[in-house]
């Protein structure tokens, strides 16, 4: 992290960089946040460890139309989000300074909470240099430990790679996560009955509180005006034209954001109801890659989106019931 | 005095392009084919111009079956479009049937309009295939738990 500072330091104080985009220390140890930092003295603030998961390159949006270049933190995952909206053109690669952060997979607080772990004061071992494979837990019960992996977020587990797809230069080393498969979870409800999988969505669905917070987040919805937003009452986002968008809000969302979305996991990670949201995604995601080829968003700035591509060969409709 | 139970009457949705798949149903019609009066017929410029969320507000609003029938591959008006409605379709389809639509309530028959016999038969064997499925769940209900 030493380094990191150093380095933003140094590109700020020769103007290569007007501002460093990174994550400050929240009031708890567990909760860091996004943020600029223009000077090199308020980069005493700046954090970068196992609980920094947010994803930095819808904030160069904006950052996009600020004067001069930005200094971005990007983790592994996080390039694929940025290559997605340069083919959008949605951010500007030359206001962009760009600095691969090495990850060791990002942790989840939830999951550390329901291990039994309360009252926590301090955390170690959560820093990326660190090695360990545990973290200790200062708690007002004592001290505690956690494996690392039993606390990594769900994405972690089936990590895309910890190869930065695009970079000025790359700061720190990473760690492999991945010791899952990326399609169990939707292959387990493809198997199920129509009764069932039903029941398992209004389930995780009726959890929503409509918060938006998935939508918010997301890099992939990044439209200047969303169909969510209510056009009658300009200043009330969250107010919703109509019930149909109530109840079919994360269908539609999952359909607008289908072979754009790069499954950087952000949706079910800042979900404060657990809505493990990322099955949708991931589910177009798998369908895509069985029916038109492999195809990852964010792997380069200039392939063809699977939707706004066709071949005269394509699969008719009626493979998804003969799939099985 | 008793509750009668009612019949099951599927309420059938057919998307069917102005350019070929309308006409044949209008051959359909001319040419005295019969098809079940549970289908509804809503007429688009192009199969491209179905948006999925039309499809998804049809079962919301508690459609039974959704058929959308457009011109074949290749010979669709504006060339191209109804490539890209096949593809929005399968993957759409897929969608429901993950979140338990099951497939046969959704279906895509690319129809011209020389062939009022295939929209008849088409119509025909897709209603029975709804009647067989019988009442389909309330997607409006997705997110409130009973």
């Amino acid at each position: 992290m030493q380094e990191l500072i150093n380095r933003a330091k140094e590109l700020l104080e020769n103007g290569t960089v007007a501002r460093v985009l990174g994550w400050k220390a929240g009031d708890l140890p567990y909760n860091p946040e996004p943020a600029y930092f223009e000077s090199a003295e308020s980069l005493k603030d700046f954090v970068y460890n196992g609980f920094c998961g947010a994803n930095l390159s819808k904030y160069m949006i904006e950052a996009s139309k600020l004067e001069g270049k930005t200094l971005v933190c990007l983790k592994p995952c996080d390039t694929y989000s940025f290559n997605q909206l340069i083919k959008e053109h949605r951010v500007d690669r030359e206001k962009a300074y760009i600095i691969g952060v090495g990850c060791k997979g990002k942790l989840d607080i939830e999951k550390i909470r329901n291990q039994g772990v309360k009252g926590i004061e301090s955390i170690q071992g959560a820093e990326i240099t660190d090695a360990a494979d545990e973290l200790k837990i200062q708690t007002i019960y004592g001290e505690k430990t956690v494996a690392y992996a039993d606390a990594m977020l769900e994405r972690c587990h089936v990590c895309k790679g910890k190869e930065h797809k695009i970079f000025d230069e790359e700061i720190g080393e990473s760690k492999e996560t991945k010791d899952g498969e990326r399609f169990d979870e939707v292959s387990r409800i493809e198997k199920m009955s129509p009764a069932e999988k039903f029941a398992f969505f209004q389930k995780e669905l009726s959890k929503c509180i409509r918060c938006n917070a998935c939508r918010n987040v997301c890099p992939a919805c990044s439209c200047r005006k969303c169909v969510f937003d209510s056009n009658k009452f300009d200043s009330s986002q969250k107010a919703n034209v109509d019930s149909f968008e109530e109840k079919m809000f994360h269908i539609i969302r999952a359909f607008h954001v289908a072979g754009r979305c790069t499954d950087c996991g952000e949706c079910s990670r800042v979900c404060p109801q657990g809505i493990p949201l990322h099955l949708f995604n991931r589910k177009f995601i798998k369908d895509i890659d069985e029916l038109y080829g492999e195809y990852q968003a964010g792997d380069d700035t200039d392939s063809k989106a699977p939707l706004t591509n066709y071949t005269f060969e394509d699969a008719e409709p009626s493979i998804v019931g003969k799939r099985g | 005095m008793s509750i009668e139970k009612k019949e099951f009457k599927p309420k059938i949705v057919a998307f069917c392009c102005n350019w070929c798949s309308y006409a044949g149903a209008d051959l359909a019609g001319s040419s005295r084919l019969s098809y079940p009066a549970d289908v509804k017929i809503i007429r688009v410029p192009c199969s491209c111009r179905v948006n999925p969320m039309f499809i998804l507000r049809a079962f919301e609003k508690g459609a039974d079956g959704v058929i959308m029938c457009g011109c074949h591959p290749g010979d669709c008006h504006y060339s191209t479009g109804n490539y890209y409605a096949r593809r929005r379709m399968t993957l759409l389809f897929s969608m429901l049937d993950y979140i338990g639509v099951e497939n046969g309530r959704t279906r895509v028959e690319w129809v011209s309009a020389a062939e009022g016999v295939k929209f008849s038969d088409t119509m025909n064997s897709f209603v029975e295939k709804i009647y067989s499925l019988g009442e389909n769940v309330r997607l409006g209900d997705l997110r409130c738990r009973s």
